[in-house]
């Protein structure tokens, strides 16, 4: 398995000559590329071997050698392993590496991230702004060099703590009271703020007109906003009500998962995983123990894939059906749909809760299996949702929504993206798929037990926001048909591999696993150094990701219509800004 | 509800009983408050997803009286914090309190609005809302499920009964001082903390706190 994915069977070193080096430390794959041919290599990358989709940018900071790399791993949206190649650059201020926007638009946020996070600077970047904190902030948080303010130990468990046992916190000992810190020297009353006119000086204008002067009218939806599915924030340039520019400001709920992720053990990370995307924490669960996993060498018993499998398909039910709720909230009809939504859910909650002891935050998965089997009558309940409640329910809202006279009106034709659009933005999911790419990673790159179940990959071709919907409708019959296959096979045995542990042993290298989550193509990058902790953990967030194409798809469209294809692409916010 | 409304203390005539209640102007002030609070719609994180399902039809909240929640924070007597509390997102928080129209009331829904909860040491998170605005119930969990915010929303009920027009203070002479907005610098910054942060930051470095820094 792990050499089937990992190893590309083209030979980048025919064509790029010395562009290219395979990268031969131990537990690492692919490719290192020389900074100065990034861009040539990547654009034949795209044009000749068909690797046109970037799914996932982020950066490494290898403190002890000295070194940063950015780490790219791009796929072929007719599907296949992933390819990854590396850019590494000297550890020295500033750390400038080639920007790849020109090649994969999608890069743009990605990078702006890594510049955010790790003080990498994209050189041709359209945008280069911080993404997640706010500009003016100290610092770029993810250097292993940076502290924050209750910093204690480079790794968990902390010695005050553990195992001795006395309790004493650093916050305690704080000037403050607080979670701050201050560079020295700096003072508060002699400080210039830093406006955000980056951001208002971002946005395109609407072009002047001599005959008819034309006021410039920016909007700022958000973040304190009915429509923002959360803290999320757009700025928005009108020309009339017509939306000119739109820049996604986000950050708001930026709760630093990798900084603290790289402080804690690979068990530890698990619950932290539930709240990325908090709607559907069984599948964020999959996606990391499916990395660590690839590290570790280990497969979870047979019992365990078709569990896992059946949690993943209800989370992804039980999301969409939310997704749908929340989305009609957008078009207006409020509450009402979202109501029958959310009683629907509480049935696949209540499944959860027997199951995984939780509603929402299950921490269920783990490395070789899952925490526990299916307490008695459980599967029972399942099968019971998946042939009698559910289909009757999809039926019932197909019925009340899909030929409604309004929500068509509403949705036909807005926010459209086409096909090449939507792969060179890396979006993914339903939005990916609305647009006529069937790409779906249970079929592209197929994890887990997938190949083995019978079911259609949910494919739209208008690529507006009634698609979006309509994908989401279909997905949740293929789920079902899934869960009615998974119940029937399940067999009897053990759900996880060996006992479990504490602590777990990865050995040193590194893995990119992925699934097909409910918002769209979730990965999660860990690098491991053989010691107790990630040495660097990073989140693909799909619903991140996919906002790269919420401008593109806004523009023309009225002010009213930005809030639906906002609603349409289905964001969490927990998962945006991590 | 009519019993504890309608404690006289003196006899009302048999004839008369359901047809006259006589009560105190408290009661029935903060009858009519408990009963008809409006949250903000206001969703911070994962806790915001629970929030919603109290909302909906398995707990009901219009049950008691509270199913309207308003985006307009001058609509509105409560601000649930339901979720993490994030540096960038606090200066906003405090503005939306500031402008919600008295009494108004704060409900710190979860383990991080109440104390930061797990993603406490974070550098872009707030040590618990009540660092900047003060709160009035605070629900464990993470997040609380519906049942423990209902639990929640009752306490605050029992809050409310408490009070007395007499002491509350909006019917006070002067209108009440806005929480100062905090401003985002090189790290958060709350203006009532300048003076300790300029001591901090201005003062020469001691010997011992080199050592602690280069610790
Ligand atoms: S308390 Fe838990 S569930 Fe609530 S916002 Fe915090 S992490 Fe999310």
């Amino acid at each position: 398995m792990t050499e089937q994915t990992l190893t590309p069977t083209l030979n980048l070193e025919e064509r790029f000559g010395d562009w290219v080096t395979p990268d031969t430390r131990k537990g690492y794959e692919g490719y290192l590329v020389a900074p100065e041919h990034l861009i040539d290599c990547a654009a034949a990358l795209r044009d000749e071997f068909g690797y046109d989709y970037l799914a996932s940018l982020t950066a490494v900071d290898y403190l002890p050698d000295g070194k940063m790399e950015v780490v790219y791993h791009v796929s072929q949206s007719t599907g296949g392993a992933p390819l990854v190649f590396k850019v590494q650059v000297p550890r020295e201020d500033p750390v400038t590496v080639p920007s790849l926007v020109s090649v994969y638009p999608g890069a743009e946020f990605q990078e702006r991230e890594a510049w955010d996070l790790m003080g990498i600077r994209f050189e041709g970047h359209p945008d280069l702004r911080r993404i997640l904190m706010w500009e003016g902030f100290e610092g770029h948080p993810l250097r292993k060099d940076w502290k924050e303010a209750y910093y204690e130990e480079d790794t968990k468990p902390f010695k005050s703590r553990w195992p001795a046992g006395q309790v004493h916190r650093v916050e305690d000992t704080l000037p403050f009271g607080k979670n701050v810190k201050y560079p020295q020297g700096f003072d508060p009353e002699k400080w210039t703020p830093v406006e955000e006119e980056a951001l208002y000086a971002s946005l395109k204008r609407v072009p002047a007109d001599e005959d008819l002067p034309t006021e410039q009218l920016i909007v700022n939806l958000g973040p304190q906003h009915p429509s923002t599915h959360g803290v999320f924030r757009m700025a928005v340039t009108l020309d009339g009500e017509t939306i000119v520019d739109l820049k996604p400001v986000m950050g708001y709920l930026h709760r630093n998962h990798e900084k603290i992720g790289e402080r804690n053990t690979y068990l530890m990370n698990i619950p932290f995983t539930d709240r990325l995307d908090y709607l559907s924490s069984l599948s964020n669960n999959f996606g990391y123990v499916l990395a660590v996993e690839k590290l570790m060498g280990i497969k979870p018993p047979e019992r365990a894939e078709y569990i896992r499998v059946i949690m993943a398909e209800l989370t992804r039910i039980q999301n969409h059906l939310f997704a749908i709720g929340m989305f009609l909230n957008d078009l207006g009809a409020f509450f009402t749909p979202s109501l029958y939504a959310i009683e629907e859910r509480e049935l696949i909650l209540d499944t959860f809760e027997a199951v995984t002891g939780s509603r929402m935050m299950c921490n269920y998965m783990r490395f070789g299996g899952v925490a526990r089997d299916f307490p008695p009558g459980q599967l029972e309940r399942v099968r019971d949702l998946a042939f009698n409640r559910l289909p009757a329910i999809v039926d019932e809202f197909d019925a009340y929504l899909t030929n409604n006279e309004i929500v068509r009106a509403r949705c036909e034709g807005v926010g459209v993206l086409t096909p090449e659009q939507a792969i060179a933005y890396s979006t993914c999911g339903p939005v990916l798929r609305a647009s006529g790419v069937p790409y779906d990673l249970r079929r592209a790159d197929p994890y887990s037990i997938y190949d083995r179940f019978d079911f259609d990959v949910a494919v739209r071709y208008h690529g507006d926001v009634y698609d979006r919907y309509l994908v989401r409708m279909d997905e949740i019959r293929q789920s079902i048909r899934i869960l009615q296959q998974a119940v029937e096979q399940i067999p009897e045995g053990p759900v996880i591999e060996g006992k479990q542990q504490y602590q777990v042993r990865v050995p040193a290298g590194e893995a990119y696993g992925r699934v097909e989550g409910p918002k769209g193509e979730l990965g999660f990058y860990v690098v491991s150094n053989g010691k107790p902790n990630p040495w660097r953990y990073h989140v693909r967030a799909p619903s991140f990701i996919n906002l790269t194409a919420l401008a593109e798809m806004c523009k023309g469209n009225k002010i009213a219509d930005a809030v639906i294809i906002l609603g349409s692409i289905d964001i969490v916010l927990g998962e945006t800004d991590r | 509800m009519s019993e504890s409304l309608n404690s006289p203390g003196y006899e009302i005539p048999d004839e008369l009983q359901g047809t006259v209640a006589i009560t105190t102007l408290d009661r029935i002030y903060n009858w009519g408050r408990r009963n008809s609070i409006w949250p903000m719609m206001f969703g911070l994180a994962c806790c915001a997803i629970e929030m919603i399902c109290t909302a909906a039809s398995r707990y009901d909240l219009a049950r008691f009286g509270m199913e309207v929640m308003r985006p307009s924070p001058r609509q509105t007597d409560l601000m649930i914090v339901s979720g993490t509390v994030t540096k960038k997102m606090v200066p906003q928080i405090v503005r939306l309190y500031n402008q919600m129209a008295e009494p108004r009331y704060v409900l710190a829904m979860g383990a991080c609005a109440s104390g930061g909860g797990p993603f406490k040491e974070g550098y872009n998170v707030v040590s618990g809302i009540d660092k900047y605005i003060p709160v009035d119930v605070y629900v464990p969990g993470c997040p609380p499920t519906p049942q423990a915010l209902l639990h929640g929303l009752i306490k605050l009920q029992e809050k409310i009964d408490q009070q007395s027009l007499k002491e509350v203070p909006w019917y006070k002479k002067a209108p009440s001082e806005p929480i100062p907005v905090p401003v985002l610098g090189p790290d958060i910054m709350d203006p009532r903390d300048y003076e300790k942060i300029k001591q901090f930051t201005l003062q020469p470095v001691t010997p011992v706190q080199e050592e602690e820094l280069s610790a």
